[in-house]
Formats: structure tokens, sequence, C-alpha cells
């Protein structure tokens, strides 16, 4: 690790920190009430699932738009496990019990994934992303129709277990995982297959499994995500979980931009906020919500940050030097 | 010492046959180019060399190992790897990282390892770095590294698609048509790159190549393929007189 790696570890770490006081402080004093800390949360949730969707559709570049799929299966599973650990009595404190509902949630999911991707993966385009639609949609109706997990009606009395605090900080932990895996030898190898899957494959790389592991990984973080709603929610139903939430999720990807991590952070934040600002004037909320997409593919259809990261090291040393420059330039009029 | 060896292989697509009973020897350390009309086979031998075809009949053998029915990444790790006709790069990815992908199975680190940055990553990666860009600058492309694929010269995109292909550490470099689309300076530096890497890593080279001068220039051995045979097979020389290529290449 050289010098530079430390120091942009350091400045992101201190920004992490910061951010999570700046909350701490708005929510302990009030000035964040109830209201805003329960979309504060969904954001969370919803760049969880933006960033794991991101594996899938920007890093191996296939259209998948099932992932609401999986995160039901994360929801329901963690779910079911947290009441019956609950159930048993088990003195455990609150965060483990999460920490292993998550777990849970994001294996069980994550092995729907692999079971759905490796049939479909020899499928490419528009196609995948038709079966993805039906798998998601198999999904929603088996939930529906069974019994054990209410059916319908949906599942009650899952412990609420979240809270700002935890959530933001595996909020955090996704998004490092997700980060670092784009950036290991695993995620070139994906990577790689978006750029050209023959060329992946004549360099030696075996694709098929690194495709299906691209899916399953995204069915885990998606699980993950799923988990954390359903212990934020404590009441799950299986309508939520539709076809309209997996296009929700998918439009957040592809505005943050294809393959851009900061971008789908950003972009989940606006596309979770924007709706809540716009209740006001609920009649044409949607008509905006809709226009500020057109707007936005039309000036920018690679979306807000293409296939770049946001870096906040190289923002803050570009503020730095900018400052040098007029310093300097300052200086030479002067003398 | 043969390296790779192909016994009768055909190719048959539906009703026609592409490749019909070829055969082919490669000894260690040789320069061998493969010659033809347009539609003779060429491309079509070199697929099923590197297993994107699996052949109708035949067997292929690369280091006492068949790779019949293999995939093309086993195939790559038995030791033989290639370029493409149209370059196959990963256009959005900088040159060093192009590399680096076919470097994949020899950097030793897991997804957990790579996922948590381990010190095993810190090494991997260091290493690969390293490997890699000394294999860039053996092709004087060390100042491209971070250059995205997309915006090298068309020159270099043909190296930086050799430099990826030598750094899976093959056996065998199949290059199909490694000149096409260059003007005579390049072609010439070409010939100079592709001689300089046979001896430096003392590989095997079959090359399909259109330039003539290019194929006559540095191959030791030619082999002349029409309609999915091969019609004739010898030295440079033997084969500018080949009444057989003559009629081939010109008609009668």
């Amino acid at each position: 690790m050289d010098h530079n790696k430390k120091k942009s570890y350091l400045i992101n770490a201190i920004a992490i920190v910061a951010l999570y006081l700046v909350f701490f402080v708005l929510i302990q004093t009030k000035t964040m009430n109830n209201y805003f800390v329960g979309i504060a949360i969904m954001t969370c949730i919803m760049i969880i699932m933006a960033m794991s969707l991101n594996i899938v559709a920007g890093f191996l570049g296939e259209m998948a738009l099932g992932h609401a799929g999986f995160m039901a299966i994360g929801a329901y599973s963690s779910a079911s496990f947290s009441i019956a650990l609950v159930d048993s009595g088990l003195p455990l404190p609150h965060l483990v019990i999460l920490i292993l509902a998550m777990i849970v949630g994001g294996i069980v999911a994550g092995i729907f994934g692999f079971l759905i991707g490796t049939p479909t993966l020899r499928l490419r385009g528009d196609y995948l992303g038709i079966v993805t639609i039906g798998f998601s949609e198999i999904i929603r109706i088996f939930f529906i129709n069974f019994g054990p997990t209410g059916g319908a009606a949906g599942l009650k009395g899952i412990t609420r277990l979240v809270n700002f605090n935890n959530v933001y900080w595996i909020t955090i932990l996704v998004a490092v995982l997700i980060f670092t895996l784009g950036r290991s030898k695993q995620g070139r190898a994906i990577i790689s297959i978006r750029e050209d899957e023959i060329a992946s494959e004549a360099a030696g790389i075996p694709t098929t499994r690194y495709k299906v592991l691209a899916f399953s990984l995204a069915a885990f973080f998606a699980g993950i995500g799923g988990a954390l709603y359903a212990h934020y929610q404590s009441f799950l139903e299986p309508s939520k979980f539709g076809f309209m939430f997996s296009i929700e999720m998918f439009v957040i990807v592809v505005l943050g931009g294809l393959g851009s991590l900061t971008g789908s952070i950003i972009s989940a934040i606006v596309l979770t906020i924007l709706p809540e600002m716009l209740r006001g004037f609920s009649e044409y909320r949607l008509l905006v919500y809709s226009l500020v997409l057109i707007i936005m593919m039309i000036f920018r259809p690679q979306g807000i940050f293409g296939r770049s990261e946001f870096s906040l090291t190289a923002f803050i040393e570009s503020l730095i030097q900018r400052k040098n420059v007029k310093n300097s330039i300052g200086g030479g009029e002067a003398s | 010492m043969t390296v790779l060896s192909a016994k009768n292989i055909t190719m048959q697509f539906g009703g026609l046959t592409a490749v019909d009973q070829f055969n082919l020897e490669l000894d260690s350390n040789e320069l061998v180019g493969l010659i033809g009309p347009n539609g003779a086979g060429k491309t079509t031998i070199f697929n099923m060399l590197t297993g994107v075809y699996v052949p109708t009949m035949g067997e292929i053998v690369l280091n006492d190992q068949s790779i019949i029915k293999k995939t093309p990444h086993d195939i790559v790790k038995l030791g033989a790897s290639r370029t493409f006709q149209n370059i196959r790069l990963f256009k959005d990815l900088t040159a060093i990282e192009n590399v680096k992908i076919a470097y994949h199975n020899f950097i030793e680190y897991n997804m957990i390892q790579g996922m948590f940055r381990t010190k095993k990553f810190w090494e991997g990666e260091k290493k690969a770095q390293i490997e890699c860009m000394k294999l860039l600058e053996i092709f004087d492309m060390g100042e491209y590294a971070d250059t995205l694929a997309k915006n090298l010269p068309y020159g270099q995109q043909r190296k930086l698609e050799i430099a990826r292909a030598l750094a899976s550490d093959p056996k065998v470099l199949m290059l199909d048509e490694p000149a096409a689309g260059m003007n005579p300076n390049e072609t010439a530096e070409l010939m100079e790159t592709i001689h300089f890497i046979r001896n430096k890593f003392d590989i095997t080279v079959l090359l399909i190549e259109h330039d003539m001068k290019l194929v006559m220039g540095i191959c030791e051995r030619i082999i002349v393929v029409d309609y999915g045979k091969t019609i004739a097979e010898g030295t440079p020389d033997e084969i500018k007189n080949n009444p057989d290529v003559i009629r081939a290449y010109l008609g009668d």
C-alpha cells in the first residue's frame, strides 16, 4: 500500500465519519424528525440495492430486471429467521440478531441467484431481461400463495431492528466491499466480460463461472438489502416486490451511470428523496419524476458519472490546486 | 519436439465442409505461416485450434493433451493463446488492465481476500502490476499503460493485443492477420516484433496473413490452404514457385 492510497483511505474515512456525525447530531437534536430519519433509512437500503444491481448491470453489462425478486427472498428468509430466533427466547442483542438475519437473507438470496443464474445466463440482452422479470414474478406469486409467510396478507410481527446508526454502517460496509470487488482480479474478470466476452474467453477467463459469480453476488447483496428492509418496515407484503420496483432500481443504476458505484449512490439518494420532496404537489409528482428522467437521458445518456467514479481525494486535490493557482496569479499581480 | 498437432481435423457447417482433413505439426520455437485465398478456411482452422469450434472429426493435441471439446479458456491455460482478425481489446479499460486480465491465472488471491484487501491482495496486485508493466515495456508501450485501449493508435492496439496474448504465458501464439490495416512501415515494425517475441519468449508462432511480404519475410515454413484443404507446404521459396499455389491465387 503506497502513500497516496493511504492518504485517500484516510480522507474517505474522515468524510464517512463526518457525515455520520452530522446525521447523529441532527437526529439527537431532533432537527430531523422520524419522517426524515425514515427517508434516510430507505435511502440507505436503496443504495445497497442499486449498488448490488450495478454488479450485474454495470460490471457484467447484462440486463437484469428481476432484482426485486432477490430482495423479496432476502427479506422473507431473514424475517422468518429472526422471528424464529426471537421466539426461541435466546438472549441475543438486537445487533447480533440483525447481522445473523442479514447473513441468512444474503445467503439464501445468493443461492437463488446461483440457481437462477446458471441456466439463464446463456441468454443475453433483452432475452435475459425478460427471463429475469419472469423469475421475479414467480417469486412474488410464490409469496402471495405461500401460507407460512402470511401469503397475500403479508408477514407481520418482525422485530424492528434497523435504525439509522446500524443501517448507515452496514451501507458503508456493503459499498466498500462492492467497490473493492470491482478493483480485484475477480472484478476485472467480470468487467472484461462486459467489454468483450469472446476476447475475455480467449484471454483465459472462465466466463460462465464469472457470470454466475457476478449474478450470485448481486443476489447476495440484494438479499442483505431485503433483510434490512424487512427489519425496518417490520411488515412484509408480496405486492411491494413487483415488477415496477425492479424497474425503479434499474432506473437508479442507469441514471447514476452503468458501472459507476458512486453514480449509483448519488442517484439512489436523488431518486429516493425526490418523490418525497414532490409530495406537496402530489398529482404532478410522477409527471415531474418522469420529466427529470427524460431530461437526464437526453442531456446525459451515459448517466451522471458515466463509467467513472467520483473520487473525493481527487476532488479535494483539484480544489487545493485551483487555490494555489489563484494565489500564484495574485502574487504575480502584486509584484 | 511437437508442441501442437492437428490430425485430419474436419469442420462441417451443415452440408458445407469448411475444412477438410487438415493436418498440422508445430515444433517448438517455429514460425509458421498459414495462407490461402479468401474463404479458404484459415480462420476456421484457428477457431478449431483455440476451442471456439469443436471439429466434426479429427484430433488436436497441445503439449501431449487432447484439446477436443475443451473450452477456449482451458486451452489458454494449456498454453495456446491468440489474437483476432478484427482487434478485440477491452476498449474502455486501460492498456495495463487489458494485460492484467490475461495475467489473471497467475494472480493468487481469492474473492474474499480481494474484497477485504488482505496482505495477499496487495502482494498479488503488486506482482501483476510489475509483470504486466514489464510486458508492455517489451513492446515499448510503457508510456501508454494508463491510456484507454480505444484511444491508442491502431498500430499500438495491434501490439497491445499481442502483449495481452503473451500475458497468459503461452507455448503457442496464434496471430490472426496481425498486419491487417497497417501501412508498410508499421508492417515492417511488426515483423521485427514478431521475430523478437519468438526468440525472447521462446514460443511457437502460427500466423495467418495476407501480406505476402510479411509472410515470406519471416516465416520459416508456410502452409497454403484452399477450399479447406492443404495444397502446399514448405519454405517460402518453395511456396513462391509452387504451381498449385499460383493457380489458387491467380486462377488458371
